[in-house]
């Protein structure tokens, strides 16, 4: 219902872009016409797309940049049912090849960063907590992402490799959810995304170890089939291919492709 | 359209006898109603996999999810009677100062998005929360992450239900037979057992019903107090959640399982509360 509500509201937000522009918009015209770019990205890229949308803003007068963060299979589902969207940031690769799946990819996605696990502890790591392994011992209030999404399949993958068996308290549904558990004390150490605990700030600790290279999750982006602004679309993943995106999802602790 | 609306308004108020017809004009709303409610549901079931729903309901996932929502809705509903009951009885017929302000809190939970609540719980009864850090240092027990969290949190989102319908229910038997009762000299339990809770059955059921119902469909304050562990707090609607993300089909088939429990539930304890109202 949620879903089918921010499509619908998307497809509102569409029809009026597009009404305002009145003949369709070529992407080399001289003088800079009122054009929206509609977004869809991963709830992990939030804080990145934030500052790519004003640095494209700012290289292309006139247009709007509309960004759509959420769970990456939540936007997929509402791609593949019809919303007019242009670019698709998701943060697994089987969402997105629900997508090309669906025929509404334009060429072959392009990966646009890499994302690693970290163990995020209360402040001050009151647990001594130094390895994937130590997550394992008794006692511990562990909480990680559950199997069906990225982050849980990602910690599924280590657990295999390492041979450790973990038994958390609570699979979420979400890697925020595993953060919040940590950030109110609830649980004493979740498995995030080395981002993650980056935009926790001091609310958390990273504990970063070695096996978590072994699972990494890749962020894929591309232009959806007949997209609005086939040409903006795909100078926005150009952007954020190239070096000005790589320079912010850097900062923001995103490994390169 | 115009036809069958007629013929059941004609019907209707031959049962009563004293009924008047139906403005006709309140058909169209009425139908859109109806349509909005009945409608999505229809989708639902369009849209399921209808050869693969017996295996993807009795898969260990889904039945575990399935007696861990009867189980705690169970629970939960119980709770709302028992702690909610009296609070009706002292919304509806207490003297004290302040009780409009009590009434509203007794509400919030209508109001307030259910995660809210789940983090609100959380503040209080969570391992760094107001009683919950008493909790730990003093017995070494924490609630989140446990099925009586699950209890919990539906019980703070379902409670107003009840309380709302059995206080409509008390205020509108008002208390002229506990009254007589006295005269005739009854003490004030005898009174209320005698006479009061039997006039206030049918507000009582309905607000079991609606509590359960409520109980069954939690998800957001349990998602946010009490998390997601098969068998443990992964209740139903926790599943439906999950599964979305991988297996659509799975999302579908759960759901209905919830649409045919809650169904059954209103229907064999509807049709009773309706009878002794009339």
């Amino acid at each position: 219902m949620a879903a089918a509500a921010v499509a619908g509201l998307l497809v509102l937000a569409g029809c009026g872009g597009g009404a305002t522009n009145g003949a369709a918009a070529g992407g080399s015209s001289a003088a800079p016409e009122d054009r929206t770019l509609t977004v869809f990205a991963a709830a992990s890229l939030t804080e990145s797309f934030g500052e790519l949308e004003k640095q494209f803003e700012t290289g292309n007068p006139g247009v709007d940049v509309v960004l759509n963060y959420g769970g990456s299979s939540d936007l997929a589902q509402q791609i593949v049912n019809g919303a007019p969207v242009d670019v698709f940031a998701s943060a697994s690769d089987s969402t997105m090849k629900a997508v090309s799946d669906a025929g509404l990819v334009d060429g072959t996605p392009a990966v646009l960063a890499k994302n690693v696990l970290q163990i995020a502890t209360v402040p001050g790591n009151p647990k001594g907590i130094a390895s994937f392994a130590d997550l394992a011992k008794p006692g511990l209030k562990v909480v990680v992402c559950a199997p069906q999404v990225p982050c849980g399949a990602a910690a599924g993958k280590i657990e295999t490799a390492t041979g450790v068996t973990l038994r958390p308290v609570s699979e979420e549904p979400d890697v925020k959810s595993v953060l919040g558990k940590v950030t109110s004390g609830d649980a004493d150490a979740g498995l995030v995304y080395v981002t993650d605990v980056a935009s926790a700030g001091d609310k958390v600790q990273g504990v970063g170890f070695a096996e978590a290279a072994q699972a990494p999750t890749t962020y894929p982006i591309a232009v959806i089939t007949d997209a609005p602004q086939t040409e903006l679309a795909r100078s926005f993943v150009n952007m954020v291919t190239g070096e000005p995106g790589q320079k912010v999802l850097g900062a923001a602790g995103f490994g390169a492709p | 359209m115009t036809e069958a609306p007629r013929d059941a308004s004609a019907r209707r108020s031959d049962e009563h006898e004293t009924g008047v017809g139906l403005p006709r004009l309140l058909w169209v709303p009425a139908t859109l109603a109806f349509a909005l409610i009945a409608l999505p549901v229809l989708g639902l079931v369009l849209r399921a996999d209808w050869p693969r729903v017996p295996a993807l309901l009795l898969s260990e996932a889904a039945l575990d999810a399935l007696r861990l929502s009867l189980l705690t809705a169970g629970i939960s509903t119980a709770l709302c009677i028992v702690l909610g009951g009296p609070l009706a009885v002292v919304l509806a017929r207490g003297r004290l100062r302040g009780l409009r302000l009590l009434r509203s809190v007794v509400l919030l939970p209508l109001v307030l998005p259910p995660v809210v609540g789940g983090l609100a719980l959380l503040f209080l009864l969570g391992r760094t929360g107001l009683l919950g850090r008493g909790l730990d240092v003093a017995f070494g027990v924490t609630i989140p992450f446990t099925t009586a969290a699950v209890v919990l949190a539906q019980t703070f989102v379902a409670l107003p239900f009840l309380v709302v319908s059995l206080e409509g229910s008390l205020r509108t038997a008002g208390r002229r037979y506990e009254a007589v009762a006295a005269t005739l000299g009854a003490s004030p339990g005898l009174a209320f057992r005698r006479v009061t809770v039997p006039l206030v059955l049918p507000g009582l059921a309905s607000g079991t019903v609606l509590a359960f119902a409520r109980c069954l469909g939690e998800f957001g304050a349990t998602i946010a107090f009490a998390g997601s562990l098969q068998g443990t707090t992964r209740t139903l609607p926790l599943l439906v959640y999950l599964e979305r993300e991988t297996d659509v089909d799975a999302a579908v088939a759960l759901s209905l399982l919830l649409v045919v429990v809650a169904v059954a539930v209103i229907a064999v304890a509807r049709p009773r509360t309706i009878e002794v109202e009339r």
